[in-house]
């Protein structure tokens, strides 16, 4: 089962299994990783699940529709070039190792 | 002397993340969660989209998984109801025995389904959405369902009849008032939302009263509008509404209007006792006085306020209220309370099903309603929540950059966040 690697904001990781077809938000939550609120609970409303993708990573990843793009821009840590809502990115085998860290703050 | 901590009646978003925030916080006391739900907290909005459509099952709706809760030492009590509160002692009474004490309590109490009053609203067929117990009664009647009648054409209805169009049924909308979801949208997004689920067959009825649930061998057979016509159908949904759960705050002396009242920190008349989320009116400036909303955004945003406050950084609540509803595949964000307006704007196009309605009071920008137009509702979320009123000229203007003008905006000094 491909894994997730969360890095907290103090750089603390944590490896996870996270089965293909999961969005990585679900993959924190199901695993109690702290740092993804999930307010909306996935549908693109909130900032609250934003993450930064390991630039290795980045590129694989279909790109963020204009909803996600729009959201981004209100997240509370300010966005990045690898910024992504979590609960839009889908498990896949070829993402097997993602590395996402996480914002100080995501409300 | 030990702490006794904070107890949260109410077991849904507002209560969730209530104990959520508070050990986020810091804070070290007990917490105790209590609620009358069988099932440990769970998303709502689902309910009525993915979880009857079957992409999301009752496990992938839980708020957070049932470890959760032990790992941030926060007690769980699901099932139980809580009779009484004792404010002079800072104790509540369960009704299955037992009193538990508190420093702070916060009430979470929620609102329950609006009935139907009419004749025939209790037979076998007809069915309320509020509760995932609920949901998994609709889903199971779903099946062997043909006929599908909703009553009510507010969002629950819209997406209810949304929902069971996709899952093949016959689906008749009857909506008392002239208009859909007219308490909260302009007549011309109501229109869009006519048009579009007529377009996707399901039949809208407006400005038509259900007058009985009629029934043949002591089931739900239809319902019988007040004009005679008889809509035939097998199962019977209804949406009209909630009422907040005041009852208990009201028998421990509470005040209570059109739900809990609360001040600006959202503390009732007893200092050590909160109310949020749906059961709660409290005065807020994006509605230009006391207000009841209904919604994740201000259950999470309340529960947070009153945490933090708890944990000993008080500070009046003024998180902008957004909202959203999906039916068929359209999104309709609202950011901002649009009650009050006397002048719409418009962006964008209704035949692309690309459009905002900006609500404007006067010279003052209040809310604004997109379809499909993200940007919009995002950026709008800013700008409203900073105060800064577009000119009508502006809004209607496709040219005008609505994110430079929220980021033009934005002070430096204040967090970013605006949620």
């Amino acid at each position: 089962m491909p894994k997730v690697i969360y890095v907290s904001h103090t750089g603390e990781s944590r490896e996870v299994e996270a089965p293909v077809g999961m969005t990585v938000m679900n993959a924190a939550l199901k695993n109690g990783i702290d740092g993804i609120i999930a307010e909306c609970g996935g549908v693109c409303m909130c900032s609250t699940c934003h993450v930064f993708v390991d630039e290795k990573f980045f590129a694989k990843l279909p790109p963020a529709r204009d909803t996600e793009e729009a959201v981004l821009e209100i997240a509370a840590e300010e966005r990045r070039p690898t910024s992504r809502l979590s609960c839009q990115i889908k498990m896949t085998e070829d993402l097997d190792g993602l590395i996402v860290r996480l914002p100080k703050k995501q409300r | 002397m030990t702490r006794a901590g904070t107890i949260i009646v109410g077991t849904g978003q507002a209560g969730f993340q209530t104990a959520a925030s508070l050990r986020a916080e810091g804070y070290l006391d007990p917490i105790t969660l209590i609620g009358e739900e069988p099932h440990i907290p769970y998303q709502r909005p689902p309910l009525s989209k993915g979880f009857l459509l079957g992409t999301q099952d009752a496990d992938s709706i839980e708020l957070r998984p049932a470890a959760f809760y032990n790992d941030h030492k926060i007690t769980l009590l699901s099932g139980e109801r809580v009779s009484g509160i004792s404010s002079g002692m800072r104790q509540i009474e369960i009704e299955s025995g037992g009193q538990l004490s508190y420093d702070s309590l916060v009430l979470a109490t929620g609102a329950s389904n609006r009935k139907l009053p009419v004749e025939g609203e209790e037979l076998e067929g007809v069915l309320y959405l509020r509760s995932l117990a609920e949901a998994i009664l609709i889903k199971k009647h779903l099946e062997a369902a043909r006929n599908i009648a909703v009553i009510g054409g507010g969002f629950i209805g819209l997406e209810l009849a949304s929902v069971a169009s996709q899952l093949g049924k016959n689906v008749t909308v009857v909506e008392a008032l002239p208009r859909l979801m007219s308490r909260v949208v302009a007549p011309v997004i109501s229109k869009f939302f006519r048009e579009f689920h007529a377009g996707r067959g399901v039949r809208i009825l407006c400005s038509q009263a259900a007058a009985r649930i009629t029934s043949a061998g002591g089931k739900a057979r239809g319902v019988r509008l007040a004009s005679g016509e008889e809509i035939a159908a097998d199962l019977i949904l209804i949406g009209i509404g909630i009422a907040p759960n005041t009852e208990l705050a009201a028998k421990a002396g509470l005040s209570v209007s059109n739900g809990i009242s609360a001040n600006e920190f959202l503390k009732t008349i007893d200092p050590n006792i909160y109310a949020i989320g749906d059961c709660v009116e409290y005065p807020s400036e994006f509605a230009g006085g006391r207000v009841r909303l209904e919604s994740v955004q201000n259950a999470a945003d309340q529960a947070q306020c009153v945490a933090a406050a708890i944990a000993g950084r008080p500070a009046p609540y003024r998180a902008l209220p957004w909202f959203w509803t999906d039916q068929f595949d359209i999104k309709l964000q609202m950011a901002g309370i649009s009650a009050g307006h006397d002048r719409i704007v418009m962006r964008g196009s209704v035949e692309d099903r690309r459009f905002s309605v900006f609500y404007f009071q006067g010279s003052k920008l209040i809310a604004i309603d997109s379809i499909n137009r993200p940007a919009d509702h995002m950026f709008g979320r800013k700008l409203i929540a900073m105060g800064v009123s577009v000119t009508p000229e502006v809004a209607a203007d496709e040219r005008a950059d609505l994110r430079r003008l929220a980021i033009a905006a934005e002070i430096p000094e204040r967090p970013r966040s605006v949620n």
